[in-house]
């Protein structure tokens, strides 16, 4: 930003070296939809601005992609499924709008799993999003293996971040009051680009105990363990605290999820919108075939699942009882925070990155009950979170650790993560030896990333 | 004179009250079947209910009949229960539908304050307990009208519940006895309404308009209290007359904007209650008495003959007056209910809670609109009685017929007539021949002004009962003459030189000796002849009252 408010770059030619290195990171699978049209004359726009000192504010010509299960106005929304498939919305979602009226500049839409279903960003019908990190210098090196998943649901827009095509914005649940409040801060190298939060000092922290699976990588652990010791030497009370109620938020979640999955996507009948099916022999059949159609495996087993539980002989057994254990959950993390805690750290996942072959030996609902288990529950309980990449594991794969805050305080907890993005210094990631005829992508600007998964 | 107020066959099948006789009762025996096209098929039941009265016949047993109704009103407002898109009646097809009435994803409810309002406002006016908390739920059924494939409504905790509703039918032998009875109310609660399908069936297609989908309805649930037709036609009736009178909704059921179910079961005294059916979509009140009364006869017919009922829904084909099975509704169905997750729980306050520096456009204070609530029909009603000194069954017509309480009104402001002359030419005179006419008030020919100058000439005794009645047919041509050029024209002023009259009446005795004769030797028959006599030599301008005098003077020694 402040390279841009400078003039040692413009809007334009920022946009273009994304638009290029998304070009050359195709093979990534990362966005489903680029909208170079869109983005260039964005860029004109916020240059006019720039030029004029009017310029909208932080995040005026920065490039950014947008999930495709946000509606953006006039460029297809797709979901990553067959049913959206050439659906063209006529509004912007909230948070897409907020983008653009502070200028943003858009560059496409990212791959996803169906529906946002999973959690590896595998199982859209426009094929699954390659981990960048899989052809990254520092990886191949250690261990040249096939490629890796991005994890999920929102794989393609944490890779097309990594990657460094953009910043991105996406969310698992999406508060949509949540819009990031960028701050300009100075640096030492005037020439760096970054997304910058305030700085504040002194916090305490907290270290989840249920959160120490057995199926926690070691690596990770350890990791962890290292994080709040950083922490404590920079003067924050660290201590551990008790979720009891974690255990629980898989099942809990499985329950509310498909219910309220089953119920909004009622929608999807080919009438209004989207796909429909060519059968029209009666409005029942149409229905049904277009859902099949529309809908692949994942989904249509969240609905059924769904519709099972709402049945009235199910209602009070499985959705009313989700409800209270989720009022648990929520109480578990209310109490914590009551007590004094600011912030809590936990592992995102339970380990590194894991190759696509070895992924896909489970369903995806089982690889979700797996990998969503530090999530969960921050999701039960509508608590803002943050992932931050803080090392490279012995692979030379980015392992992050999840920082969660109090409800509506999104602010005190994106200056927490600054401070400790800050402090870990996680390496930039190096493909360029991967891309064979690459220009200076990283030539004068460096371009650090932020990749949110709450 | 008494007034023969209420009419059967009126063509807009308004009942203002109820004949019942005995309670509803019906005698075992044939169903009245099929009626064809006559408004007899009322009768008919009217018939039975007083054959009960009488000793039963052996091996006859009573049956009990056991009415419930769900009344949809759609709320007047500018715009829609959860989206901005404007509410209007006869709008070219799909032409009134936003993002979100046409469920696109990823848009969502926003509550519309006026609908809100209009709940509360019916709550209190039928004595509920309106809910400070109450909360949405989605039900979940697949049908081309619904484009989310659910409906947002509260079945869980609605606005307002556990109300009353007032209504008078008349019972008795001569069916002169007014009885106010009631009838619960379960709950009222908001919901979205549904599109419109047309089904195409020359081309096997189905034509959506969505203009009405996300309508604000009131739903209001009855406990099933009534019996019959025609205490449910009273009953949507007086529902109807209240929503008017709130504003809270045009209801007017030709438009759609009411729509009645009506649940149906019949049981022996003393068992418990039977299967019940439920009746759809009726539209008018006429046949949503009548499909109640036919699904009555089915029923206890159906059970007498050894069959059994069936808990199914059907509709009712008005042209061969009776209900059939719905085609497409196969089995009970499970709408898998569920909170409505966008919306959060609706909070209302009254004075009392009221939050401090709370901004009166985000809070409603259910004081505030219990006391700018408008007169009830029910105080309407009353104040007229008292007011005008009319019976109340008067009373009931006046509100009942369209208009017509406000055309009363307006003759009452430009005549000097006493109120009971007034109501008498307005619900006889006046009526009755709009009634012969088919005509609605607002189409009527004859102005309030009109009518009050014609009463005013009558109360000055400018003109007789008779000559009034005459002018009247004259007005109703509508030739644009006033009544007293009418009068003027067709010389029908009241004689009103004395002298004259006392002239004319001792000419025609003087033609007449034998009549006064009789009269004279006491025949009482023998003075209406003579009164009779002298009007027609006065050509109709001498009023009976005078004459009779005079002449009665003239023949005392």
């Amino acid at each position: 930003m402040l390279a841009l408010k400078h003039g040692q770059i413009t809007p334009t030619e920022l946009c273009q070296k994304c638009l290029s290195l998304i070009k050359k990171t195709k093979f990534l699978n990362a966005y489903i939809t680029v909208s170079e049209e869109v983005a260039l004359k964005q860029a004109e726009e916020s240059e006019k601005r720039y030029k004029q000192g009017q310029s909208l504010g932080d995040l005026d010509g920065i490039p950014v992609a947008v999930k495709d299960n946000f509606s953006t106005s006039g460029i297809e929304t797709t979901c990553a499924s067959n049913m959206l498939k050439g659906y063209i919305p006529p509004y912007n979602a909230t948070v897409v709008q907020k983008l653009l009226d502070q200028g943003a500049l858009l560059m496409g839409k990212t791959n996803l799993d169906e529906f946002a279903m999973g959690s590896g960003s595998t199982d859209g019908v426009f094929g699954a999003v390659k981990n960048p990190w899989s052809y990254s210098k520092q990886h191949r090196e250690k261990r040249p293996l096939n490629w890796l998943i991005a994890g999920g649901s929102s794989g393609g827009s944490a890779a097309a971040v990594a990657a460094l095509t953009c910043f991105c914005w996406d969310y698992r649940h999406v508060p949509p009051c949540l819009v990031l409040k960028a701050v300009l801060n100075r640096l030492k190298n005037s020439k760096e680009i970054q997304l910058l939060y305030l700085f504040c000092q002194s916090h305490t922290e907290c270290v989840s105990s249920e959160y120490l699976v057995p199926e926690l990588s070691g690596e990770v652990r350890s990791l962890w363990s290292q994080a709040a010791d950083l922490f404590e030497s920079q003067g924050a009370k660290v201590i551990e605290v008790s979720l009891p109620h974690t255990l629980y938020s898989i099942v809990c979640y499985h329950v509310l999820c498909t219910s309220e999955v089953a119920s909004n996507m009622a929608r999807f009948d080919g009438l209004q919108y989207g796909h429909r099916s060519a059968i029209s022999v009666s409005t029942e059949a149409m229905y049904a075939a277009t859902r099949r159609e529309g809908f692949n495996d994942v989904v249509r087993g969240r609905i059924l699942s769904g519709n099972f539980f709402l049945l009235k002989e199910n209602y009070e057994n499985y959705f009313i009882k989700a409800q209270k254990v989720r009022r648990l959950i929520v109480n578990d993390f209310l109490n914590v925070f009551n007590s004094g805690v600011d912030v809590l750290l936990t592992p995102t996942t339970l380990s590194e990155a894991v190759p696509y072959a070895e992924f896909i030996k489970e369903d995806n609902r089982t690889r979700s009950a797996q990998d969503d288990i530090f999530t969960q529950a921050v999701n039960m309980a509508g608590l803002p979170a943050v992932s931050i990449p803080v090392a490279l594991s012995k692979q030379g794969l980015p392992v992050g650790l999840q920082l969660i805050g109090r409800a509506f305080c999104d602010q005190q907890l994106l200056t927490i993560a600054k401070w400790f993005e800050k402090q870990v210094q996680f390496p930039i990631i190096q493909l360029q030896e991967f891309m064979d005829d690459y220009s200076s992508v990283l030539d004068n600007q460096k371009l650090t990333s932020v990749s949110l998964q709450q | 004179m008494a007034a023969p107020i209420l009419r059967r066959g009126f063509p807009g099948g308004r009942w203002a009250l109820v004949w019942i006789h005995g309670g509803c009762r019906h005698r075992n025996g044939a169903p009245t079947g099929p009626t064809h096209g006559s408004t007899r098929g009322r009768s008919s039941v009217a018939q039975q209910s007083l054959q009960t009265a009488q000793k039963p016949r052996k091996g006859e047993h009573k049956w009990e009949t056991v009415v419930g109704l769900e009344v949809h009103a759609q709320i007047s407002s500018n715009s829609k229960l959860f989206s901005g898109s404007k509410v209007c009646f006869a709008a070219p097809p799909n032409s009134l539908v936003s993002f979100f009435d046409a469920s696109l994803p990823g848009t969502l409810p926003v509550l519309n304050r006026r609908c809100v309002e209009a709940a509360v406002m019916t709550g209190l006016a039928l004595n509920c307990r309106i809910n400070k908390k109450s909360l949405f739920d989605r039900k979940h059924y697949f049908y081309a009208d619904l484009p989310a494939g659910y409906q947002i409504t509260q079945q869980r905790l609605p606005i307002a519940a556990q109300g009353s509703l007032k209504y008078s039918i008349c019972t008795g032998q001569r069916r002169s006895q007014m009885v106010t009875k009631t009838v619960r109310i379960k709950q009222i609660q908001l919901e979205q309404d549904s599109g419109k399908s047309l089904h195409d069936d020359l081309r096997c297609q189905t034509l959506v308009d969505l203009n009405r989908a996300g309508v604000g309805l009131l739903e209001v649930v009855l406990e099933p209290d009534l019996c019959c037709g025609e205490e449910a036609a009273t009953v949507v009736r007086e529902l109807q007359l209240i929503l008017q009178a709130l504003g809270a909704s045009q209801a007017n059921m030709a438009e759609g904007q009411l729509r009645v179910d009506a649940n149906i079961s019949v049981h022996h005294p003393g068992e418990p209650l039977g299967v019940r059916t439920e009746v759809k979509n009726l539209n008018s009140i006429r046949f949503l008495a009548k499909a109640i009364d036919y699904e009555i006869q089915r029923q206890i017919s159906e059970l007498e003959n050894g069959g059994e009922i069936l808990n199914e829904t059907r509709s009712f084909d008005h042209k061969l007056g009776c209900t059939v099975p719905m085609r497409d509704k196969e089995g009970e169905q499970d709408y898998r209910f569920m909170p409505e997750p966008n919306l959060p729980p609706l909070v209302l306050y009254d004075t009392s809670c009221l939050p401090a520096g709370a901004d009166p456009q985000q809070v409603i204070n259910i004081d505030r609109i219990r006391d700018s609530l408008p007169e009830l029909p029910s105080v309407t009603r009353d104040r007229l009685v008292g007011e005008y000194g009319m019976l109340p069954e008067h009373s009931f017509v006046l509100l009942n017929e369209v208009g017509l309480l406000e055309f009363f009104q307006n003759v009452m402001k430009e005549t000097r007539a006493e109120p009971k002359k007034v109501t008498n030419w307005v619900l006889n005179t006046f009526l009755g021949y709009l009634k012969q006419q088919n005509l609605a008030v607002s189409e009527s020919p004859v102005t309030p002004s009109a009518l009050a100058e014609l009463l005013n000439l009558l109360d000055r005794k400018v003109i007789s009962s008779s000559a009034a009645k005459q002018v009247f047919g004259e007005l109703c041509k509508a030739e644009g003459k006033t009544a007293t050029q009418i009068v003027s024209e067709q010389r029908l002023e009241l004689m009103q030189d004395r002298e004259e009259l006392e002239r004319l009446c001792h000419a025609t005795m003087d033609e007449h000796p034998q009549v006064v004769m009789d009269m004279k030797g006491g025949n009482p028959r023998a003075i209406n002849k003579l009164i009779g006599l002298v009007r027609r030599a006065s050509l109709s301008r001498a009023d009976p009252t005078v004459i009779k005098e005079i002449l009665e003077r003239k023949l005392s020694p």
